[in-house]
């Protein structure tokens, strides 16, 4: 008897693990410490571990949390945390239009939506110094930015129109086995509001100023990495209610210790 | 057999606890209401037909937006974030709380030294410029970007060493995220430089009674005329 009481135990702790502790399509990332493109006071950032999200959200995915979360419906959505793009591409609450793909990345959310998706999966977004880190992979190594074929894969993305139409998990998966850091949308960041850059930001920051004017190159820790550079402007020029169509999301975990 | 029950219920207990707090049981409760009222505001839990007319009877707004209707809150309201703060004073309040009044709001830190002095200095200037029997009708409110420094207690020496302890003042501390999504309202930009540094928009921020978003000045030291007009307009 005892022993099918235990046998039981051990069965609920297995089970247990297996639902919350490690969690379906995200991957391990071993934190480290880095220098990202543009660091200040003290230039080295250091990113605790974290789990994330294999793909970004997709369109079904999205899909699924609206028809839970009625309040973040196309229609229902408030507009103190949306402008008039929100899902643009949808027909109505329930239906994408018919040229959208289920599994293309899900686009046209703001910072609220995403964040809200996250968090009700138990999870949230990654920030900056996360996301930043587990994109400077390449499918080899965990750093990659001084191999000119990353910057260059990257810039080559750059330039393809409507890759946010493309399928998720068509790309290479990176070292950690996180798809589509590149390639198919920019994503969203839980700080990105930390990138001091607005249209105003002569007169409206007191000390971030000069990263895009003069002094920004010298201050910008790679100079070859300019895609990083571009990733940094787009996320300077956001508001968080803003959707956009090459704009998407996925989501991080923190780790648990292990026992 | 008894320690077989406790594992299953410890177990249940377990995954009831770990799914997401969502509102599912505001879905549960559809109600329904005669479209044309015959019975005042009595409401059914099933669609029948309405006794007294025999129309159909039509599903209520969830109950989540019912509030706001009641609470005469529009969609671009800031008093639909449900973010828990504290003021100096140590209450615990939300943002709803602060209905009813001209909100004139900033985002500083009290261990600041260089710019918020500044942007502190710019509030003061534009409650000075208010006539003495406006003042009543508005609320200054400072919200702390270091939610972890800045405790209700630090706020309130603040407060009383830049002389901005009247009733129109209020200090706010938030949470981590609170904060972060408070900022994103504004569109306030923030980083943490070092523990005790930030850098930080400067944006002086004008909403109306019911929290809506009527004018925002950016920069220090500005010219204040337009964001006091836009005050002035906004009482009586």
């Amino acid at each position: 008897m005892k022993d099918h009481v235990f046998r039981l135990l051990i069965f609920i702790i297995i089970s247990q693990t297996k639902l919350f502790g490690q969690s379906e399509n995200m991957v391990f990332i071993q934190g480290s410490r880095y220098i990202p493109l543009y660091g200040r006071d003290s230039t080295v950032v250091e990113v605790k571990d974290f789990e994330m999200d294999i793909f970004p959200v997709t369109n079904v995915q999205f899909l699924e949390f609206v028809k839970q979360y009625p309040k973040w419906q196309k229609s229902k959505a408030l507009k103190l945390f949306t402008d008039q793009s929100y899902l643009l591409n949808w027909k109505n609450d329930f239906e994408l239009n018919d040229t959208e793909k289920q599994n293309s990345p899900v686009t046209y959310v703001s910072w609220f939506a995403a964040k809200d998706y996250c968090e009700c999966q138990g999870k949230r977004l990654p920030t900056i110094d996360e996301w930043e880190y587990a994109a400077m992979a390449d499918q080899t190594s965990r750093d990659a930015r001084l191999k000119p074929e990353y910057n260059k894969q990257i810039l080559a993305w750059y330039e393809t129109p409507k890759t946010n139409e493309n399928l998720i998990g068509k790309n290479q998966k990176n070292v950690w086995g996180v798809y589509d850091l590149h390639g198919l949308v920019w994503e969203w960041t839980l700080d990105f509001n930390s990138v001091l850059i607005t249209g105003e930001s002569r007169k409206d920051v007191d000390k971030d100023n000069n990263l895009f004017c003069g002094s920004a190159a010298v201050n910008a820790t790679d100079l070859m990495n300019y895609a990083a550079f571009m990733r940094y402007a787009i996320r300077g020029s956001l508001k968080a209610k803003y959707a956009m169509k090459n704009l998407g999301f996925r989501c991080v975990k923190d780790t648990k210790p292990q026992p | 057999m008894k320690i077989l029950k406790i594992i299953t219920i410890f177990a249940l207990l377990t995954f009831t606890f770990s799914s997401c707090n969502s509102n599912k049981s505001k879905q549960g409760t559809i109600l329904y209401l005669c479209p044309m009222q015959c019975e005042g505001n009595k409401t059914y839990n099933q669609p029948f037909n309405c006794p007294i007319c025999k129309m159909d009877l039509q599903p209520l707004e969830t109950s989540a937006s019912k509030i706001e209707n009641t609470d005469g809150i529009s969609e671009e309201s800031i008093f639909n974030l449900t973010s828990n703060w504290n003021t100096e004073e140590g209450e615990q309040i939300l943002l709803k709380d602060l209905k009813g009044k001209t909100l004139v709001m900033v985002m500083i830190y009290t261990s600041c030294k260089a710019a918020c002095p500044r942007l502190v200095a710019d509030m003061r200037n534009i409650e000075a410029q208010i006539p003495d029997n406006k003042i009543d009708q508005l609320n200054f409110v400072l919200i702390s970007i270091d939610s972890k420094t800045d405790t209700p207690e630090r706020l309130k020496s603040f407060a009383i060493e830049n002389y901005m302890d009247d009733p129109q003042w209020t200090f706010l501390q938030g949470t981590e995220t609170g904060v972060r999504e408070f900022a994103n309202v504004l569109a306030v930009k923030y980083k943490q430089i070092s523990p005790i540094d930030f850098s930080h928009s400067n944006i002086i921020s004008i909403f109306n009674p019911k929290g809506e978003l009527i004018h925002q000045q950016e920069g220090l030291g500005v010219d204040n005329t337009e964001t006091i007009d836009a005050i002035l307009r906004l009482t009586n």
